[in-house]
């Protein structure tokens, strides 16, 4: 066994003003040994060409939620209803919907609404399964068993389960959409946190840094949580793409976002109506989606690779 | 083995009983209780009519009396009574499973055979570029979402080249796309984790004495390979009974097909919070039985699992 990126936060130099719970050693070895970096380097995260091919693509779509209105120069919700239902063509790349209005502008002004309720959804679910999968793996063995029959539970119920009681409990809507989804998604960050904390855990370096005078709190957060990162950052991709799906799912069946607002799903759902005369409302949305999705799992597995041995 | 089956089974009532606890608990955390969520969902009402709702569903009881209650009604198949209907839980739901179960069933077998003919054929062909597609479309079943698969289907099969009817009508097509809609999503992950420990498989040392006896390439896969691949396999199928639950709701809504999927929707939008819980409840049960059953059946399989008793839980981290 190799620790892989064990020596590089040893010989990164404090240089935050943090004095409190430092260890005392690291300022001391920081600058003196440039010697430790590996003699031959895998591709790192920047500097891999195929790891850039899928986040291209992905840095598009995220820029279509930031910033919509370079990317279309239509209005997502003003039509042009004498131009309506028209098949895709030049102009209109995904063709019109029925009050004339643009669908490829409606795709790119609903991913905000998409990535804004996904990402929130994501965020929950790394926060508190990270804590819980670091609690279990770290706070001795009543709390690890606690932990892990709470995330069995939670893997009990389907994850659209827990979002339909949510919105159920609290009307449909956005907020309670990504709440529910985020719940669903705990349970897999917990049991990948838990599991590099204990592979980390082990590694010598740990050891040294308790050595050092580190605090339970200063080795876990500046030393076990960073080297435990990469396959947690790998699951965040695969688990986006994920909460992606489900969203859609879920606005797809009406409990997301109200009609106006362009949302991934809603648009699909929308097209359902006219499924007959325009095929295009419902098919190619759903490749967007198809595509985003891919994507972000592809990103998931070169992540992994990037940063598993 | 014994020791094995206790334990199995313990753990499985346990999550059950956890479940039901954690459902029961984030009820209580509601802003306010089902009955007034239920009576104000679209309208003002007055209190007293709450109040009569409240103490017909036994909501006015301490939390204490509800929980045991409760809990008692659960190990009899009571999973309490709708809001909306004022019928039993199971009553509701024990009318219109059946098409359900019918379409997760089917689509579950159809998926495992997709799944093993997937792997089959990414195993056995010998040419690398047809290898690399069959091995690259799981990935791509798991990032479809199923609702929209249904309707492009929908789309070209009734309307475009009109062979199926828009409504179930009882036609062999209309039976089989939506379970073939439902059996692609589910065979991604049983199809990843079947390839994944097929290759694991053929790189040990049996399978060069197979092949070093003369057996054939499709003899190696179907009669060793596969077997001693199932393992994995076999666990993950557990795990896709909610993608099953959610992928025939979706699937139901998107073909107009009657089952669970029509009930969830109502007890949704109605916010009929004790439907909810009971669905909840229902799933985390039959998700328990089928893992518990998986688990029973997994030493059948695969004997080493009784002799190895799991490594410890981990000791806390300090100096």
């Amino acid at each position: 066994m190799t620790p892989p990126d064990a020596s590089l936060p040893l010989i990164v130099p404090d240089t935050g003003p943090t004095a409190a719970g430092s260890p005392p050693a690291t300022g001391a070895a920081g600058p003196s040994v440039p010697a430790l970096r590996p003699s031959r380097r895998r591709h790192g995260p920047v500097g891999n060409p195929a790891l850039w091919l899928t986040a291209l693509p992905l840095t598009v779509i995220v820029a279509w939620a930031v910033a919509p209105e370079w990317f279309t120069a239509y209005s997502p919700l003003d039509g042009v209803p004498s131009e309506n239902f028209q098949a895709p063509n030049a102009t209109h790349l995904f063709g019109t919907d029925h009050l004339g209005r643009d669908v490829f502008s409606r795709v790119v002004f609903g991913t905000r609404q998409t990535l804004l309720t996904a990402g929130f959804a994501v965020i929950i679910g790394l926060v508190v399964g990270t804590i819980i999968g670091l609690v279990a793996a770290t706070a001795g063995r009543a709390a690890d068993a606690t932990a892990m029959r709470l995330v069995d539970v939670l893997l009990a119920v389907p994850g659209f389960l827990i979002s339909l009681v949510i919105v159920t409990a609290f009307a449909p809507g956005p907020v309670s959409l990504g709440i529910g989804v985020g719940i669903a998604s705990i349970a897999s960050f917990a049991r990948v946190v838990r599991s590099e904390v204990l592979r980390v855990r082990n590694l010598d370096f740990v050891e040294a840094s308790f050595l050092n005078g580190g605090t339970y709190r200063s080795v876990v957060v500046r030393h076990i949580l960073p080297n435990a990162a990469g396959p947690v950052l790998a699951l965040l991709a695969v688990d986006l793409g994920a909460a992606i799906l489900a969203i859609s799912g879920l606005g797809f069946l009406g409990f997301g976002a109200p009609p106006p607002t362009p949302e991934w799903g809603l648009l699909i759902a929308e097209g359902r109506q006219y499924l007959g005369s325009a095929w295009w409302l419902t098919s190619l949305p759903g490749v967007v989606i198809v595509v985003a999705v891919i994507l972000l799992a592809a990103l998931g597995r070169r992540l992994l690779k990037t940063f598993r041995i | 083995m014994a020791r094995y089956l206790v334990q199995r089974i313990g753990q499985a009532l346990l999550v059950v009983w956890l479940a039901y606890t954690l459902v029961f608990l984030a009820v209580q955390l509601l802003p306010s209780d089902p009955v007034t969520i239920f009576l104000t969902v679209d309208s003002a009402v007055d209190q007293a009519a709450i109040d009569t709702m409240k103490s017909q569903y036994g909501y006015d009881q301490p939390l204490v009396v509800q929980y045991l209650h409760q809990l008692a009604g659960l190990f009899s198949g009571d999973f309490g009574y709708s809001l909306a209907s004022g019928q039993s839980v199971r009553d509701r739901i024990s009318g219109v499973a059946g098409s359900t179960v019918a379409l997760a069933g089917s689509a579950f077998v159809t998926a495992v055979v997709i799944a093993v003919l997937l792997v089959a054929a990414a195993t056995l062909t010998r040419s690398g570029v047809v290898r690399r597609v069959l091995v690259n479309l799981p990935p791509l079943f798991s990032a479809i979402p199923v609702f929209w698969l249904g309707l492009v289907l929908l789309e070209l099969l009734s309307i475009r080249w009109g062979v199926m009817s828009l409504f179930p009508d009882g036609s062999f097509l209309s039976l089989a796309v939506p379970v073939l809609v439902l059996a692609i999503i589910v065979s991604a992950p049983l199809a990843q984790v079947l390839l994944k420990s097929v290759s694991h498989v053929y790189d040990q040392p049996f399978i060069d004495v197979l092949r070093a006896k003369g057996a054939s390439r499709s003899w190696i896969f179907f009669r060793h390979a596969l077997k001693n691949a199932a393992g994995p396999a076999l666990t993950i199928t557990g795990i896709t009974v909610g993608t099953l639950f959610a992928g025939s709701v979706i699937t139901e809504t998107v073909f107009a097909r009657s089952g669970l999927g029509s009930v969830v929707l109502q007890a949704v939008t109605t916010q009929d919070v004790p439907l909810v819980q009971g669905l909840v409840l229902l799933t985390a049960t039959v998700f328990v039985v089928v893992n518990l059953v998986v688990d029973l059946l997994y030493p059948l399989l695969d004997p080493r699992i009784l002799k190895s008793n799991g490594q410890g839980a981990p000791r806390a981290l300090t100096a």
